[in-house]
């Protein structure tokens, strides 16, 4: 930890910063030509204009489609929430048969590729009377978001000393008492950083979604069919506005101190 | 996850009203995972092993052809060991990348460390989507690369070979997946208690001898925990090489996208598939023995830093 500023260590300091340049550089592209008044992105770009913002709240399929994806978003997080804090838990607090198998299937959406979770799903969907459809999209995103839900809030609850609940329980609390009073207190910034990374998550599905979606598409989905048929300035502004929107997600995640994201 | 010690909250039997509220938490989850991930999973393997008709309608017919035909034909082992080659490059420029920009922040940086810290969190939050599509103005024939060039006189004419290529994808999935091996990297070096770097400056090591004998050994966890996430995710995507690599560049992925799509033979993508799992599993496991025998020390307690 030298103050001094030598060879090695101007070296390191150019490498670093070329990397975080590769990192943000594109990012910051597409918000510049966000502002762009051509119908093309060329360099130097000749001006600034609002234009494709109007155009984009004409977009009814691409308004429509930023709809469908908030419901999906909002019913998968409520998913994750509802099944995800029970289960973390069961599993953080309980004993019972087969309890290995299931931590070991909870992390399976998070590990293997969402493509095979994707053709899995379509294939077997299908069987139990569920067609390819939004439905079909929020039960595949309200899977892997349990599954986000319940391994945060898991590794909140380890961390938590259990003889504050059993000194609850002895002075006669019961458990829904103890839950509320004691527990729900102590995992809040988890579940609220993990109901925050799941929207995102959510919103930014493309691998499983891609598979489960019939006629209406999903933000993500919209973007990639729009950027198939050609590029417009269109989906700059869109995505400087989907950048905004994260980059808002996570200042709400620090402000509500959900500091840890591990 | 599967390490934790089962001893604590559970010392008294349990009795009836407790077994009951374990049942209200723990059935739910479990029965939605069941049907709606282990089913699945389950039912992909028989497909598997199932004939289709001529409009490739899945028939309840038990055979092996599918799997002979991954065998046999050339273009899926060709296909496999394509995408090998492109994550194993993904991998290790996403490394290459990391390792300087983490130790710089870790080690070199004090006042401006919290917001360096978030600058290299945030990508990982920011859409998949719309940084592929960056590369794609960027890169493109009529993009901002071939545009700049032309108009700083180096080039005076577009340069085809930027998009569409096999350095196209690898550079937008560098770009998309070094967050995913920066963090894990950054955070092992954090960990390393700073009193070992400097006995081993006092000790006369000089800088590099330091970094390479003590720094990058103790961080080696990390740095396979993150090389992991960047190669395993390589495995799965299939868009970049659609957005970027065009027509010729297929991975692996896009042929299990191709079989459950335009071709129709879900048998045979059921197969591809559960090869690709089978090659993530082995690979998760490999590393995750490797990870915990490099971890020695302080270093690398758990995968996302259960230390701090």
């Amino acid at each position: 930890m030298t103050r001094k500023f030598d060879l090695p260590t101007l070296f390191v300091g150019a490498a670093a910063a070329f990397v975080l340049a590769f990192i943000y550089l594109p990012m910051v592209v597409v918000v510049v030509y966000s502002f762009n008044p051509d119908a093309v992105n060329v360099f130097p770009m000749r001006g600034f204009s609002l234009r494709w913002y109007r155009v984009l709240l004409e977009d009814e399929q691409l308004v429509s489609a930023l709809r469908i994806s908030l419901l999906i978003a909002l019913g998968g997080t409520s998913i994750g929430l509802l099944l995800g804090v029970p289960g973390a838990i069961a599993l953080a607090r309980h004993e019972f048969p087969g309890k290995r198998i299931l931590e070991r299937i909870v992390l399976l959406p998070l590990t293997l590729p969402g493509i095979v979770t994707g053709v899995a799903m379509l294939s077997f969907f299908p069987l139990i009377g569920v067609p390819v459809s939004l439905l079909a999209v929020l039960i595949g995103h309200g899977t892997f978001l349990i599954a986000i839900t319940l391994t945060q809030v898991y590794a909140r609850l380890r961390r938590l000393d259990p003889s504050l609940e059993e000194a609850s329980a002895d002075l006669g609390a019961p458990p829904l008492t103890t839950f509320f009073r004691v527990i729900l207190p102590n995992i809040k910034t988890a579940i609220i950083g993990s109901a925050l990374l799941s929207f995102t998550l959510s919103l930014d599905e493309i691998p499983v979604t891609f598979f489960l979606i019939a006629g209406d598409n999903t933000l993500p989905i919209q973007i990639w069919a729009m950027m198939r048929r050609g590029i417009s300035p269109e989906v700059n502004a869109i995505s400087t506005l989907v950048f905004a929107g994260s980059i808002g997600l996570i200042l709400l995640g620090t402000a509500l101190g959900g500091r840890d994201k591990e | 996850m599967d390490t934790a010690p089962a001893a604590k909250a559970t010392v008294h039997t349990q009795n009836p009203p407790k077994r009951r509220a374990l049942l209200f938490l723990v059935l739910p989850p479990a029965l939605w995972l069941l049907c709606f991930l282990v089913l699945p999973y389950l039912g992909l393997f028989i497909q598997s092993f199932l004939g289709s008709d001529d409009l490739g309608n899945v028939v309840l017919e038990p055979t092996l052809d599918p799997w002979k035909a991954f065998f046999t034909k050339t273009l899926y082992r060709s296909t496999l060991l394509y995408t090998f080659k492109i994550a194993l490059t993904v991998t290790s420029l996403s490394v290459l990348f990391s390792v300087p920009l983490a130790y710089f922040i870790a080690f070199k940086v004090r006042r401006w460390k919290e917001l360096l810290y978030s600058l290299i969190i945030v990508p990982l939050w920011v859409s998949y989507i719309v940084r592929a599509y960056a590369w794609k103005i960027i890169l493109g024939r009529e993009g901002i690369l071939n545009s700049f060039l032309q108009w700083a006189k180096i080039t005076d004419a577009p340069v085809e070979a930027f998009l569409y290529s096999e350095w196209a994808i690898v550079i937008g999935l560098v770009h998309i997946y070094t967050p995913f091996v920066l963090m894990p990297v950054y955070t092992a070096f954090e960990q390393i208690p700073r009193s070992l770097v400097e006995a081993s400056k006092d000790l006369g090591a000089g800088r590099l001898t330091t970094f390479f004998r003590v720094v990058l050994p103790l961080s080696l966890p990390g740095v396979i925990a993150g090389g992991t996430f960047a190669f395993v995710l390589t495995l799965g995507d299939f868009l970049a090489p659609v957005l970027l690599g065009g027509t010729d560049n297929l991975m692996i992925s896009n042929v299990v996208q191709n079989l459950f799509g335009t071709s129709n033979d879900r048998p045979l993508g059921s197969v591809v598939g559960i090869v690709l799992l089978v090659v993530v599993v082995a690979l998760l496991e490999t590393t995750s023995r490797a990870e915990k025998s490099f971890a020695s020390l302080e270093s690398g307690r758990g995968r996302l830093g259960g230390a701090r």
